[in-house]
């Protein structure tokens, strides 16, 4: 199979021993053009990959911050539908990997092979949907292998050894290890077991294992890359750019150094 | 289980209360989690909860009402899976939730049709029951599906399906995805799902059990609406010929037996399920009629 933009980034990385760092931003908050600017920065800044949400009514998985910005987004008028269109547009100034994190229902309305197809042939390159567990995902994956799109599923601190392994093989590009059970934007706690319990991913997966949930500081985000191949940040980013958007680019710079 | 805590939401309050009393007898800590529009409009059902000793969350979020305290108590339950135990309130959610619910809740059906062999030495021509998530009409329908008696799910018609401000998702709905459950949604063409409104908190919800939803489709079960004007007239109606103040949900089922009854031959036998009492209500009903207690 042709290697897509997530894992010859991924590639890369490894082979001159560096991690991943994949800062999350919602697409559509506060306006589409914005978040056109913020792209630009966060590759400016060093991102390896972003993960762009798709506002949705009812963030399940999010905490407060995301699921505010969500709202704002919603307000704004942006949809699945809008988010692909202006992946399509973003496409022809950057190559930087792009994800988009949306909830399920949103796809299922626009249709599972139209999403893929329109999604791949915009310039997306992986889809995480975190309330679609892999045992209802087959259309998705069938349909997003053969087109060349990565289905990134979630294992969190709870999935025991048979889930891991279901997971894993659902997950291409790479498997997103969620780093306490809870939801975004809440402080980071790792169990005594998290180092154990990661190595058991990693050992199913084939893919690298990027965390996210609660990373939220340059220390945090330091403690995880001693740990995993890639480091998701989301809430903070989000809170960041919307209520002090001129720190942004310093905070985002950091956390880019705390990732080695 | 080895858990230490339950959680649970509610619309109307009864599955608050009824958790809340459970969690009480054995010594669970408990936490409830409720929209803010329906604490205020369920005030007693709140004092109660907390006299019973659950802590109240008040959800502002969304549409304040049953749905978002769905998703706040799923979001709790992530959080707190490893001692926490989610008391599911309706037939939704993921597997196995909405089996669970309907077994327990069976017991209705099992009552309803040994009172009425009972009664009238025969099974009824017909039940009647209101549909929110679907928990009640689902406890009383489970034990009849297999018989030929006709059943009538009602939803909540709100201000009326036109005037897109209502509850009823066969109506008004169509096929999605919340919460871990596919079944009718009120959404909008984007996957987005709709704000909501019924008079009562406990069908104020934008999707529906996806049991109903089989049912619906396979035929067994006919689904209608009530809107509130309708709800709140046979409210009216069934406190001052029986003597029994119904729930306004229940209420909404009592607009439609007041709908059939006429049309149907004086001999056949109509269940409807008075599956909450209005006592909580009489303070929400006196102020729509602009009365002040």
């Amino acid at each position: 199979m042709k290697q897509t933009r997530i894992s010859k980034t991924f590639s890369k990385l490894k082979a001159s021993a560096k991690k991943a760092f994949i800062p999350y931003i919602m697409a559509g908050d506060p306006d589409i053009e914005r978040t056109r600017q913020y792209i630009s920065m966060l590759e400016n800044c060093g991102a390896d990959i972003i993960e762009l949400g798709v506002p949705f009514s009812d963030p399940l998985a999010d905490g407060p911050t995301i699921q505010m910005a969500a709202g704002r987004a919603v307000a704004g008028g942006v949809t699945l539908r809008k988010v692909i269109s202006f992946v399509s547009e973003v496409r022809a100034t950057t190559q930087i990997p792009l994800i988009l994190m949306t909830y399920y229902n949103p796809v299922f309305k626009y249709g599972e092979e139209k999403f893929v197809r329109d999604a791949v042939d915009a310039g997306v390159d992986g889809v995480i949907i975190p309330d679609l567990p892999p045992d209802e995902a087959s259309l998705l994956i069938k349909e997003s292998r053969a087109s060349g799109l990565d289905t990134i599923f979630l294992v969190a601190p709870t999935s025991n050894d048979k889930r891991i392994k279901k997971v894993a093989l659902a997950s291409s590009g790479f498997v997103y290890y969620v780093s306490m059970t809870g939801i975004t934007g809440t402080k980071l706690t790792l169990e005594d077991s998290f180092i154990e319990h990661i190595n058991k991913v990693k050992q199913a997966s084939k893919n690298p294992v990027a965390v996210g949930f609660g990373v939220s500081t340059p220390d945090d985000a330091k403690t995880i890359a001693e740990m995993a191949d890639g480091v998701i940040v989301g809430s903070a980013i989000v809170k960041k750019l919307h209520e002090n958007p001129e720190e942004a680019e310093e905070f985002i710079k950091k956390l880019r150094e705390a990732i080695v | 289980m080895g858990k230490t805590r339950v959680i649970a939401e509610t619309g109307a309050g009864q599955h608050g209360v009824a958790t809340a009393t459970g969690a009480a007898l054995t010594g669970l800590a408990c936490e409830i989690y409720m929209g803010s529009v329906d604490v205020k409009r369920q005030a007693l059902n709140v004092f109660r909860m907390k006299l019973l000793g659950a802590k109240v969350n008040e959800v502002s979020l969304g549409s304040k009402t049953l749905k978002d305290a769905i998703n706040e108590a799923l979001r709790d339950w992530t959080t707190n899976v490893r001692h926490t135990h989610y008391v599911m309130g309706t037939v939704f959610g993921p597997h196995p939730f909405p089996m669970i619910v309907r077994d327990f809740q069976s017991v209705i059906g099992a009552e309803a049709k040994k009172q009425i062999i009972k009664t009238e030495g025969r099974m009824p021509d017909c039940l009647i029951a209101c549909v929110g998530g679907g928990s009640n009409a689902m406890g009383l329908f489970n034990e009849f599906i297999e018989s030929d008696v006709k059943m009538v799910g009602v939803e909540a018609g709100g201000k009326g399906i036109q005037s897109g401000e209502h509850a009823a998702r066969f109506a008004g709905g169509s096929i999605g995805v919340l919460q871990g459950t596919k079944s009718y949604l009120l959404q909008d063409k984007d996957g987005n799902v709709l704000g909501t409104h019924s008079v009562s908190a406990g069908l104020d919800y934008a999707s529906v059990g996806p049991e109903h939803a089989f049912f619906k489709e396979s035929g067994r079960v006919r689904y209608t609406y009530a809107t509130d004007y309708e709800a709140l007239a046979a409210f009216d109606l069934l406190s001052k010929t029986e003597g029994i103040i119904p729930a306004l949900e229940s209420a909404h089922a009592v607009a439609e037996a007041i709908k059939m009854a006429p049309e149907m031959d004086k001999e056949k036998i109509i269940v409807v399920n008075l599956s909450g009492r209005g006592d909580k209500d009489v303070q929400h009903v006196a102020a729509i009629k602009g009365i002040n207690l």
